[in-house]
């Protein structure tokens, strides 16, 4: 059953189909999760919406109803974690059936993905793939309250017309509320989707407009929006767990009789650990039961526990760092684009330049960290939690209770944050397991800020080399990138030590540059720890690679950066990602969304006039270039630093150009720019997970810096790429304005300063 | 013992250094106030007590005898407090939101102790309110929006 199938893919969420295919299909990972082999191998390939888990859903009675005063409800599949999908997606339907957005209520989909299509938030999808569906939704609602109408009248259906909750009839000026032809329009057969009209562009009430009402705007001010971490059921108790400290490691023996002399403190149990890959599954531990969570975490303080050392337990990432550094440094490795004869050529060439660039393991940190409450029963499981992927809640849940998916319901609050980390329900998993344990209590089961730092799906650890040779002119023959860093796979498949197609479709093989000679290579790093995904994944390594070895030519040969840089992209073309090796494409069809050099280009110029480029700047001040292309929208950015006092690097001001194709939400496109500069920021200045002996030398926000508004940008122009055309395809959002900050602000640093960082976080280095 | 709260007298029998947060959070199911460092670091559980912000995952019940807590829920009871509730919603301050009761009451106490804060003033108030969504620009602007409606209505 392609359902079935489709849900296991759904588990490891932005990797491909194909790859889930070529890498997956015959690992541990079936059985893991519970689900039975793999057949659309020989599926024609499908892309987009089409590619995703359990596809999509575009029927109005699933997603709308109508009560008899006029409210429109509208179901929200997709989680909100801060980018504006409860807003927006609904927003859409709203726009297309002529609904006056003021008596619009948004509810929240449970989990299931075969009534409301893929639900899995994540890879800045949700606009791309169901800005379609929605107007669907939407125009299916607004003709079967036309026709309703038609039919009270017995009129045609073509002297109708549904215009802001009401349906007219202009001829004798009759008019019918929406409240009051909904029932007998509820009845009627949904339009096939051949019939649907869509509205035109020039007919959008919200649709692209500017608007700043959130739909739970108000909520949130007053402390009233609900999430994971609020739950409350009758009868609840809460816990904690003592995680083991490395991957891999396991538990032998605990004392807890200083932990049940804490007040509160109800009990203690153990859940199993799983040995690697870690896949969804928990981690394993002590858990500490209590009749709050502070008693619970007083509780968990008091345990003395014995851990067996797993083969993680000597991960040192500083002598790792060298290892991979080692490999980036000599050639071999998985060749994953050759153009042209590089070695050939930087053998034969005098004039050359190479530089190895280092990013560190971050932790997604977002401000709700990784909380679940849930309700064992003997036949069924509910849960409430902040997920990303409520599927994925489902199916992992399912298999550890030994349930069947429909035995199992997840209920999505809103999230406190996402950034990746709560695409992963191991969280949920642990609850599941502690309530069944504890008889069927309802348990809240929060995760505390050290648990989140220590024991986050942590993004990998890079080391990125490049190499160019350049001609008499001063322009680039050769272009050499080693990337080496453990692959999300490696969660997936321990033996994993290759980067997956979808990581090196991540700014490493998808480089437009028009050159000669290319050698794309990833030599083989091994897994130390879980590795996940971070907002914009892979880009934040190969960009920074990339785009700050860019403005270092440019400055080896003498030449304006951002001259240079386009000259590298070559002429305005659109590539088929095909031809650059590039499998993945974000899941998207390569006609549809090819590598298109002209919108790279655009918002290059773009950004660089917003900034003025090339202005004249003061002592110890200086702007830097980046631009990246991701989840199929382009990025130029402009970022301007004043190092202060003793080495401190300040920014006053960031330009950033997106092309994201149609805009529905544009005030919601802007403030995920804006965050997207502040997280990169946050890395590119302050962040960094090292490990010793297997753990993390970080916990909390002591240890793991991230932006403040004292040190965040001080000053952010977010420039949105105008377009008209809504038949074109549509980019994401939350994801692409990342990646190109920290190159662009190290690139910033070299022309305040004259000294190039090529190893994240900045924070002291500037130090004298 | 005895917890004033937003005007309110709540009995609580919990051991004295439980800190006022899981207090208002799993004792009184006062959820609008967040966790999320446990250390003081983060300032997603702001409070005021008597007045003063304070990191109430860090502080414990007893240092509230005899004192009034303000939450999250009661800052609308202040003009000051209703102002930047607006100025938040003006500007769709929020992303995700979580950390936002936090900013709220904190840029409530800044305002009323600075009514004309610069942003010098705003950035060393604000600081100790991590966003992880970054909507710390929007933040500055709320307040200076806050400010100037305070200053126009009064």
């Amino acid at each position: 059953m392609i359902k079935t199938n489709a849900s296991l893919a759904e588990q490891i969420s932005n990797i491909s189909r194909r790859d889930f295919i070529r890498g997956f299909a015959l690992t541990g990972l079936v059985l893991a999760v519970g689900i039975p082999g793999v057949s659309w191998a020989a599926d024609e390939p499908k892309f987009g919406r089409d590619g995703m888990p359990n596809g999509w859903v575009d029927n109005p009675l699933v997603f709308v109803s109508i009560a008899e005063d006029g409210t429109v409800t509208i179901v929200a599949h997709r989680s909100e974690m801060g980018q504006g999908v409860r807003t927006s997606l609904p927003m859409v339907v709203a726009d297309e059936m002529e609904a006056d957005w003021s008596r619009v209520n948004v509810v929240q989909a449970y989990g299931d993905e075969q009534k409301f299509g893929n639900q899995n938030t994540d890879g800045s999808r949700s606009m791309r793939h169901f800005f379609m569906p929605m107007r669907n939704v939407g125009a299916a609602a607004r003709m079967m309250l036309e026709t309703a109408a038609a039919a009270i009248w017995g009129v045609p259906v073509s002297e109708v017309k549904a215009i802001f909750h009401e349906v007219h009839h202009e001829a004798t000026g009759r008019i019918l509320t929406y409240g009051e032809v909904a029932q007998a329009a509820a009845k009627l057969a949904v339009p096939a989707r051949s019939d649907l009209v869509l509205k035109t562009v020039d007919a959008f009430r919200y649709i692209g407009k500017q608007s700043n009402k959130l739909i739970d705007g108000a909520n949130i001010v007053e402390g009233k929006a609900e999430y994971g971490i609020d739950v409350r059921r009758d009868g609840m108790v809460y816990a904690v767990v003592a995680h083991p400290p490395a991957y891999g490691d396991t538990l032998t023996s605990y004392d807890d009789s200083d932990t049940l002399k804490v007040p509160g403190v109800l009990k203690t149990l153990t859940l199993a650990s799983t040995p690697p890959p870690a896949v969804f599954n928990p981690l394993g531990g002590v858990v500490v039961v209590a009749t709050n969570t502070w008693a619970a975490i007083k509780g968990r303080e008091k345990l003395k526990i014995q851990w067996k050392s797993g083969p993680n337990a000597g991960y040192v990432t500083e002598t790792f760092r060298k290892e991979m550094e080692k490999s980036a440094t000599s050639q071999g490795g998985k060749i994953l684009r050759s153009v042209g004869d590089v070695y050939k050529t930087l053998a034969e060439t005098e004039n050359k330049l190479q530089a190895s660039y280092y990013i560190p393991h971050l932790a997604q940190a977002p401000m709700e960290p990784p909380v679940a409450t849930a309700h064992y029963q003997d036949d069924f499981c509910e849960l409430w939690s902040s997920i990303q992927n409520p599927q994925a809640g489902v199916d992992t849940v399912a298999h550890w209770l030994g349930f069947k998916p429909e035995q199992v319901k997840v209920n999505v609050t809103l999230l406190g944050g996402g950034f990746g980390r709560k695409s992963k329900p191991d969280y949920m998993v642990e609850a599941a397991l502690v309530s069944k344990a504890l008889g069927g209590k309802p348990v809240k089961l929060t995760w505390t800020r050290e648990d989140d730092i220590q024991h986050s799906y942590f993004h990998t650890v890079s080391v990125e080399h490049l190499e160019a040779a350049f001609d008499d002119n001063r322009r680039a023959t050769a272009w050499l990138h080693r990337t080496v860093a453990p692959s999300i796979s490696s969660t997936f498949d321990a033996s994993s030590m290759n980067q997956m197609p979808m990581e090196a479709s991540m700014g490493v093989v998808n480089v437009p540059f028009d050159l000669p000679n290319i050698q794309l290579e990833n030599p083989a790093a091994a897994p130390h720890t879980r590795i996940g995904w971070y907002r914009s994944v892979a880009n934040i390594p190969h960009a920074f690679g990339v785009q700050s070895f860019i403005a270092e030519m440019a400055h080896h040969v003498g030449r304006d950066h951002k001259e240079f840089l386009i000259e590298l992209i070559g002429k305005d073309r659109k590539i088929d990602p095909k031809t650059l090796r590039d499998e993945w494409n974000y899941g998207e069809s390569p006609e549809d969304y090819p590598l298109n050099t002209g919108r790279m280009h655009a918002v290059i110029e773009h950004v660089t006039n917003k900034a003025n480029w090339g202005k004249k700047m003061a002592a110890n001040t200086g702007q830097g270039l980046a631009t990246h292309y991701s989840f199929t929208s382009y990025v130029a950015t402009v970022v301007e630093v004043a190092i202060v006092g003793d080495g401190e690097v300040t920014v006053p001001r960031i330009d950033i150009a997106i092309d994201c194709g149609p805009q529905v939400n544009p005030e919601r496109i802007r403030s995920q720019i804006e965050g997207a500069c502040v997280m990169g920021v946050s890395l590119a200045l302050f962040s960094e997970i090292s490990f010793t002996n297997g753990v993390a030398d970080q916990n909390n926000f002591d240890g793991y810096e991230v932006a403040r508004m004292n040190n965040g940008p001080m000053e952010i122009h977010v420039h949105i790429m105008p377009t008209t055309d809504y038949d074109a395809p549509l980019g994401g959002v939350g994801e692409p304005g990342m990646p190109p900050i920290a190159p662009a602000l190290c690139n910033a640093i070299f022309a305040a300063t004259g000294k190039r960082i090529r190893s994240l976080p900045v924070r002291y280095q500037l130090e004298s | 013992m005895k917890l004033n709260i937003n005007g309110k007298v709540h009995s609580v029998d919990l051991p004295m250094d439980t800190p006022i947060l899981w207090t208002l959070r799993d004792e009184l199911g006062m959820t609008g106030t967040k966790f999320g460092c446990g250390k003081a670091l983060c300032g997603a559980c702001t409070v005021m007590l008597d007045g003063t912000p304070i990191r109430s995952c860090s502080t414990p019940i007893s240092f509230a005898e005899n004192k009034v807590i303000t939450t999250i829920e009661a800052i609308s009871e202040q003009k000051v407090g209703q102002a930047v509730q607006q100025a938040w919603l003006d500007i769709a301050v929020p992303q995700c939101g979580y950390c936002q009761s936090g900013q709220i009451v904190s840029a409530t106490a800044l305002l009323r102790d600075n009514p004309k804060p610069s942003d010098q003033d705003i950035d060393n108030f604000m600081s100790g309110n991590i966003c992880r969504c970054g909507t710390y620009n929007r933040i500055r602007e709320a307040i200076k929006v806050a400010a100037k409606n305070l200053e126009a209505t009064s």
